[in-house]
């Protein structure tokens, strides 16, 4: 079987606000090859869209090779079609019109654009909705315009980026369904799809294969071959056993970040988890089970939660020692059980000490305000120092992330306004108004 | 309507860049090259071919439609204007980096001084006194309404969703696909609305444009402007009165049958839909119910598509988007502009300052930056009293929607109505009164720019969530400490942007507020603006190019340090999110 798309030791780098390069993908290889359905899975932030992207031949890559029919792909290419996650639906542009942009630009005649354009809106039955406007469509109807808008030049290739997420469960699920049969009963021209996800059990039920993408700059981690008939029923043993399996993959380390600072470790991605979700997970885990063990896949289950969701809490609670995981299984330690058990500002206490300990940004703050005379410091010091390791926008998510622990922890102040972190509470503001 | 008066994303977040230090000499530097060029050789100005007027009321429909197809050409040129520039900052970093200042810089100049300085230069190209005072008075209303359109679609631009460009690039839309289907759209509430004020603006400048004196010529274009000029030498109160009754009409079909069917049909193309209710125009539902209207655009679309086939120009042929490859900009050629640019500015700069020395003497500038102080303070006395006075009636006015509904169509006629069209009415009154006129001219510069205050207070005042009032209701938050902790909070983004807005107005309007006449009499107030108006008329070129580039100066400074910081409190203390 020849492949439709090759990837060979591809790596991307995304320009730091100080010119350092910050490689987001590196040494990702694999194939597309006729007849297959490929999904990526990965956690957020592990670089899979840009993957895509790179794929689509809207951005390139900084090294390494993309190849489409052989041949390198040097921009977009007529063969390679994609269905967005917002559905990128132009909101003038009715229906028809809406389907007709891929027609249009080919510049066929006004008669063939019309034929295929009413051919693709029946296929994936949109009939009857031709003259209405995407803000009159449900969700579910959007997302028909954004597959048949992407079906209607014949692509050889669909790129799927998490075309499912932003829709209610019964609707992503018919969606898919639909889709399925499509490709399963050849109605459609495609020979290959690629489908970014963040949902393994969705990826389960659709692809031939899966590749997880994980580390920091991301690699292909895993590749599984998934051998289930269709139609796939999720609550089968194989189908269990096979969502357990990807746990457990997700969840093993992935390499050690590497750089100058990374001594210092403030280069660390931290997590996106707030408190109050990371304290739901842990009690979960001890209502489920008296050991407090708990497989992942069972966790995200009972807490409706998908990877992306799901893993920067468990993350966060590794890194801050509340709980470990191994095999796809979360167990509470000694140090979790506590910070659970204990009354409000116990926690507090608990988790101020769990972050000043084990996470070096936090470290480094604290030091850096003691070290200043009036107690003051700007976060710009701590941006820039940030920017070493991430690019603007992620420095500023991360010390995002860090202000609101260190809040909660009252290990210190930061005030909005000035952007100055401070050890002192803040204090009560025109007391005499 | 719920929209604001244009909102203008500021060119830099310093009070002054860089750039702005670059810019502002060359641009006084060209007007001052343009005004000593043209006074070099003295155009042969002569009144001989000024059109004449007569005060015959049954001719005002005729004046007002010439005055209307002046703002229409007008207009015209600065759709075109906006569409090229717009798009060329847009997509060329270089282009951006000087572009942008410029509209900045542009948007502060006073058009009413600079008018005259093209007109001589229109007068010396065409020799021909109506075709020159023609071009000058479309010029000067161009200038008037070309920044914040061009500002807006910019705008429009740089905040084109990611995953639309992206979409746009995966199915190979063509250059003309990618303007008429993606970027025109997305642009076209904000364009429309932005338009639609400039025109608004715009009644003021064609007023004013229609009646020039250059180097101590008069002349008169056809139009309201000239008939009220006319009126006002002969004392005749009945004709202003049938001027004013004549533009009146014209703001209303303006109103009715452009400025609400636009806004209303643009609401098409946002992308979030404006929450409540929907502008509607009788005219738009009329328009677009009739069955000859369809059959005219049926066919217009039709003959479009055929001259395409036949045609088949590049830009229409399926675009590949060519990923290209992130490029570290080539250092030595920027380098090397930045420093061309600088040593530019630098000898434009001594130029400047040579000229001066020699053309009025340091005392003038000395004398020129003390009565802008006058007129700077005009302004901020009036805004202030403006707020004073409007911005509690607005939220008022605001928290009710009906009432809201209503007096939303009156403000925004108000503020499109010219303003100077009232003047002479002043005038009267102050020599009947015996009045001081540093004082009671003051009054005119705010008359048509305290709108812009109102208009967006109510718009503000609409939009503070009502269970923020509920929960002040609850605590029993009452009086002042409800003001100061609800509503004044809750409106000063809005207010920031019409209080911005109507302080320009001011400045502009200060040209023609500072020094009125009735008959034979002129009433003059010490100021920046009179001091433009005289020079003007004397056409004295060096001393008009200074006083414009003092103004040019107080404004920037006045934008800068005032409304620019209010701009971004507003913007992130009373944002949510």
């Amino acid at each position: 079987m020849s492949a439709l798309i090759e990837l060979r030791k591809v790596r991307k780098e995304f320009t730091g606000p100080e010119r350092q390069p910050i490689t987001v993908l590196d040494g990702v290889s694999f194939s597309l090859r006729e007849n297959e359905i490929v999904a990526l899975l990965g956690k957020s932030g592990s670089g899979k869209s840009t993957l895509l992207r790179i794929i689509a031949g809207l951005t390139p890559p900084t090294a390494g090779e993309v190849l489409y029919k052989e041949k390198p792909i040097r921009g977009t290419e007529p063969g390679i079609s994609m269905v967005f996650q917002s559905f990128a639906l132009f909101p003038w542009l009715d229906v028809f019109e809406n389907v007709r942009l891929g027609p249009e630009a080919q510049a066929l005649d006004a008669a063939e654009q019309r034929r295929r354009t009413l051919e693709a809106i029946d296929l994936i039955g949109l009939d009857g909705f031709e003259s209405a406007y995407p803000k009159e469509l449900s969700g579910g109807m959007r997302q028909r315009v954004g597959f048949a808008r992407a079906l209607v030049v014949e692509p050889d290739v669909l790129l799927m980026d998490e075309p499912f997420s932003a829709l209610d469960v019964p609707t992503s699920e018919t969606l898919r369904d639909d889709l399925l049969d499509l490709w399963r009963e050849r109605k459609i021209p495609t020979r290959s799809i690629l489908m970014v996800s963040h949902s393994i059990e969705e990826a389960l039920l659709l692809a031939d294969r899966l590749l997880i993408l994980d580390g920091d700059p991301a690699s292909i981690k895993a590749e599984l071959p998934i051998r289930l008939t269709h139609p796939r029923d999720r609550n089968s043993e194989a189908f269990r056993a096979l969502v357990d399996r990807v746990y457990a993959i997700m969840t093993r380390p992935a390499a050690p970040v590497v750089g100058p600072l990374a001594a210092m470790g403030i280069g660390r991605r931290l997590p996106s988890a707030n408190v109050q979700q990371m304290l739901g997970v842990l009690d979960e885990v001890s209502e489920q089970s008296t050991s407090g063990k708990l497989e992942l896949a069972a966790l995200a289950d009972e807490l409706e939660m998908e990877v992306d969701e799901i893993f920067p809490l468990v993350e966060a609670l590794e890194l801050l020692g509340f709980a470990t995981t191994e095999g796809g299984v979360l167990h509470l330690t000694d140090s979790g059980e506590a910070f659970l058990e204990a009354d409000i500002l116990e926690r507090k206490v608990i988790f101020g000490r769990s972050l000043v300990e084990r996470v070096p940004l936090a470290r480094h703050i604290t030091a850096a305000i003691e070290a200043e005379d009036d107690h003051r410091v700007s976060e710009e010091r701590f941006l820039t120092e940030l920017n070493e390791f991430f690019t603007d926008e992620e420095a500023e998510r991360v010390l995002e992330v860090l202000v609101a622990w260190g809040r909660y922890a009252e290990i210190f102040a930061y005030d909005y306004d000035s952007g100055e972190f401070s050890l002192e509470n803040p204090t009560a503001e025109e007391a005499t108004d | 309507m719920r929209e604001q008066f244009p909102e203008r994303p500021f060119a830099s977040r310093a009070w002054v860049s860089r750039w702005d230090l670059v810019l502002l000499p060359l641009v006084i530097g060209v007007f001052f090259f343009l005004a000593w060029a043209g006074s070099q050789t003295p155009a042969a100005v002569h009144t001989g071919g000024s059109a004449s007027i007569s005060l015959s009321p049954a001719l005002l429909p005729l004046y007002a439609l010439k005055s209307t197809l002046r703002m229409l050409a007008a207009i015209v040129v600065s759709i075109v204007f906006t569409l090229v520039v717009g798009n060329w900052a847009a997509k060329s970093r270089r282009a951006e980096r000087i572009l942008i200042p410029l509209l900045d810089i542009g948007q502060s100049v006073p058009i009413l001084g600079f008018v005259s300085v093209a007109l001589l230069w229109a007068l010396k190209i065409f020799h021909n006194v109506i075709l020159g005072a023609e071009l000058a008075a479309i010029f000067g209303i161009f200038t008037s309404q070309v920044w914040n359109m061009a500002f807006s679609y910019y705008y429009s631009l740089k905040t084109l969703p990611k995953e639309l460009t992206r979409a746009a690039a995966v199915f190979q839309l063509s250059r003309w696909q990618r303007f008429i289907r993606l970027e025109l759209p997305h642009a076209m509430p904000q364009l429309v609305w932005n338009t639609m004020m400039s025109v608004s603006g715009g009644w003021f400048f064609v007023v004013a444009a229609e009646a020039t004196t250059v180097s101590g010529h008069k002349i008169l274009l056809p139009g309201i402007g000239s008939y009220i000029g006319v009126a006002i030498e002969h004392r005749d109160l009945g004709a202003i009165g049938w001027a004013i009754f004549a533009m009146f009409i014209v703001i209303m079909l303006y109103d009715q049958l452009a400025f609400r069917p636009l806004v209303a049909w643009a609401e098409k193309f946002k992308m979030h839909p404006t929450e409540g209710a929907e502008p509607t125009s009788w005219m738009l539902d009329l328009l677009r119910r009739s069955a000859f209207v369809e059959a005219v655009t049926e066919l217009a679309r039709q003959m479009l598509v055929r001259f395409r086939r036949s045609r088949m120009p590049r830009i229409l042929r399926p675009q590949r988007e060519r990923a290209r490859i992130v490029r570290v900009s080539p250092r030595i050629s920027e380098t090397t502009w930045n420093i061309g640019l600088g040593v530019v500015s630098v000898v434009t700069v001594f130029f400047l300052a040579r000229y001066i020395m020699r053309g009025t003497g340091v005392a003038e500038v000395g004398h020129v930056f003390l009565i802008g102080f006058y007129t700077l303070i005009r302004v901020i006395v009036l805004v202030f009293l403006a707020s004073l006075v409007w911005v509690p009636i607005g939220v008022q006015i605001g928290l009710r929607p009906k009432l809201t509904s209503m007096a939303q169509p009156m403000v925004l006629f108000l503020s499109a109505f010219p303003a100077n069209l009232l003047f002479p009415i002043f005038a009267f009154a102050i020599l009947s009164w015996h009045l001081n006129p540093q004082i009671w001219l003051s009054p005119l510069m705010i008359l048509g720019a305290m709108w812009y205050v109102l208009f967006n207070v109510i718009a503000g005042a609409q939009q503070i969530p009502g269970d923020l009032r509920e929960v002040a209701d609850s605590i029993g938050l009452k009086g002042w400490r409800r003001w100061r902790r609800l509503y004044l909070p809750a409106v000063l983004p809005a207010y920031v942007t019409g209080g911005l807005t109507a302080a320009g107005a001011a400045w502009n309007a200060s040209i023609v507020a500072e020094i009125v006449s009735w008959g034979g009499h002129t009433i003059k107030a010490s100021g920046l603006g009179s001091y433009i108006a005289v020079q003007t008329a004397a056409g004295n070129q060096p001393k008009l190019v200074l006083g414009i580039a003092v103004m040019i100066i107080y404004v920037l400074l006045m934008n800068r340090v005032l409304w620019v910081r209010l701009y971004r409190i507003a913007e992130e203390r009373f944002s949510e999110a």
